[in-house]
């Protein structure tokens, strides 16, 4: 029985990593521009398609396509920030959620045409396989999912406070008016929060696509997993998305072991109800 | 005013005469479907178009609706018609329970907390024994009857009876928007802090918003209910029919009374066209499709295409 607690622990602990991967872009661009991007999740969806297809066309696996996936991706954010995003950076919010929400179905409606409804999986990859640590079994794929994550998480964390430009989007997120005044092109820092956000969630798809179906829906319920992270670690908040992904991995997962694997999902909701209401910045934000 | 009267006339006209001209199921059934969204659109409006409130939870009312009515006429023989003003009841109440705690969060926030509800509301359902799971609820076949809200041998019924409810659906709009409540609804959305500095309540009136939106999402419910005759999860508390509200809203113009009205006519043929004539070789053709409407219309056109109707009528 313990056994098995520890078990769910660690599962819970390893998919929490890769959530707050997938809710950091979207924290991001909220902070630096206060716009939820209702699409975050179908970006992740691309990017597992676009895993697999290097996988399927060109024998890549996945860890190996990682690096030139991230830079399309970075490059679609910064594409879909000049196309979509630009023309509403001033318009009501009604217009910003329509048109992300618009994206949201713009992107699943591309995938739906190109690739159908169907599921598909990478068959094999380099991350394969399970280990036994201490009588837990732990699947590779999760192991490397979440060991990337973190290091992602690193890489980003080191960017904002010890770069120019990182630290000049910490004070666009800060302070539109002051960035301004001190030169900064808060321009360009939407493109670029836009452009990373992209390119993490990207990451994020490929990580998951070494264990996790492809098919056009995915983004969906990643994406509510994601508003739930951004919102418990306070929105806008990087360090506390990441402690948020972790909480809701394992939410998620003793929910499901302790009452029913079938309402694990209804928790992480009631989750981001709770927060709201009682803490409404969330963990660590302002 | 005078001339926009005589356009309704009009229209409510021809919407009386069409099916005598248009016999085939088919066309029927699509305006059966235009006047059932629109119906429902109007709702959404009051509360995201009107006060502002972005809600893309509305699909838990329809599904509210539609089980009340199908548990109580399949498992105590209840009068449909009943079911729906008891529908109508729990509606109601779940958008107070709902509405209470999520009207203090703002904007993005509160999008979230309504898409996480109607989820909630979704699984609740499909792991509910009672209600038939996954799986759902028949609807039992009744004598055919205006009472007992079935009709087999022919659509027609149904035709006016949702004729009658968009006509309803109207109404109270039209009643909200020349009464006190609509000029509150509207302070709200475009000047929450001035509102409150005029000593409007604005959480009260925005679940009086909030209800008066779910009355009329509810009632579409239980029509479908008797309509297909079958209801699950999935066809009844989907986000995607959440959304499918909020796009009719704002293709046809935000708080604007007939704004919903043009937004079905738009938007369900092309919905029903592009599954007819594509087939499954253009799926995600018609996602697409909408989606730049979508973006195009909030981007460049906000307002929506009421404007272009009203000036020609005008």
């Amino acid at each position: 029985m313990e056994g098995v607690l520890a078990q769910t622990l660690a599962s819970g602990l390893l998919i929490g990593f890769v959530y707050a991967l997938v809710a950091v872009g979207l924290t991001m661009i909220f902070g630096v521009m206060d716009i939820v991007n209702f699409a975050h999740g179908e970006y992740l969806m691309i990017s597992m398609y676009f895993s697999y297809w290097f996988f399927i066309l060109f024998g890549m696996d996945p860890l190996y396509s990682l690096p030139a996936i991230t830079l399309i991706m970075f490059g679609i954010g910064i594409i879909t920030y000049y196309i979509a995003i630009r023309p509403i950076i001033n318009a009501p919010m009604l217009s910003q959620i329509f048109v992300t929400f618009g994206l949201l179905i713009f992107l699943r409606g591309v995938a739906q045409f190109l690739w159908k409804v169907d599921y598909r999986m990478i068959p094999e990859t380099l991350a394969s396989g399970n280990i036994n640590l201490a009588g837990i079994y732990i699947g590779r794929p999760q192991l490397v999912a979440a060991v990337g994550a973190i290091l992602c998480y690193g890489v980003i964390l080191w960017f904002l406070k010890n770069t120019k430009t990182g630290m000049a989007l910490e004070a666009v997120a800060e302070d539109k008016e002051a960035a301004r005044l001190m030169g900064i092109n808060s321009n360009r820092m939407f493109a670029l929060s836009w452009g990373i956000g992209i390119a993490t969630v990207g990451i994020a798809g490929v990580l998951l696509s070494t264990f996790f179906y492809v098919f056009p829906e995915v983004g969906g319920a990643f994406c509510l997993i994601a508003f739930v992270v951004v919102a418990l670690g306070g929105f806008g908040s990087v360090v506390g998305a990441f402690l948020a992904g972790i909480i809701v991995g394992l939410v998620e997962v003793v929910s499901g072991y302790l009452i029913d694997p079938s309402f694990k999902f209804m928790f992480v909701l009631a989750l981001y109800l709770a927060v709201v209401f009682i803490r409404p910045q969330g963990l660590m934000g302002k | 005013m005078k001339k926009g009267l005589v356009i309704l006339l009009v229209f409510f006209a021809a919407l009386v005469i069409y099916p005598f001209i248009f016999k085939n199921p088919f066309p029927r059934h699509l305006l059966i479907m235009i006047m059932l969204y629109g119906t429902m659109g109007i709702g959404w409006n009051i509360i995201g178009g009107y006060a502002g409130q972005v809600s893309f939870g509305n699909a838990a009312f329809f599904g509210v609706g539609a089980y009340t009515t199908a548990i109580l006429l399949s498992k105590y023989g209840i009068n449909p018609w009943i079911g729906m003003l008891l529908g109508c009841f729990f509606s109601s109440l779940v958008a107070v329970i709902v509405g209470y705690p999520c009207f203090r969060l703002r904007g993005h926030y509160f999008a979230i907390a309504t898409i996480a509800v109607g989820e909630i509301v979704q699984i609740l359902f499909t792991n509910w024994e009672y209600a038939g799971a996954a799986v759902g609820i028949y609807i039992p076949i009744l004598e055919e009857s205006f009472f007992n809200f079935q009709f087999h041998t022919t659509k027609l019924p149904y035709y006016y009876i949702v004729l009658a409810m968009l006509a309803f659906a109207l109404l109270v709009c039209y009643a909200v928007e020349k009464s006190r409540l609509g000029y509150y609804f509207r302070a709200i959305k475009d000047d929450p802090e001035g509102a409150r500095s005029l000593g409007i309540n604005i959480q009260n009136y925005k679940l009086v918003a909030f209800i008066l939106s779910a009355i009329l999402t509810s009632v579409c419910g239980t029509f479908y209910a008797m309509y297909v005759l079958y209801i699950h999860p999935a066809n009844t508390i989907d986000l995607w029919l959440s959304i499918h509200l909020c796009i009719i809203a704002l293709i046809g113009g935000l708080g604007k009374i007939f704004g919903p009205v043009i937004g079905a006519f738009i938007f369900i043929p092309l919905t029903e066209f592009t599954r007819v004539y594509l087939g499954s070789e253009g799926q995600g053709i018609d996602l697409i499709i909408y989606a730049l409407i979508i973006i195009l219309l909030a981007t460049l056109r906000p307002q929506g295409l009421w404007g272009i109707f009203a000036k020609s009528s005008s």
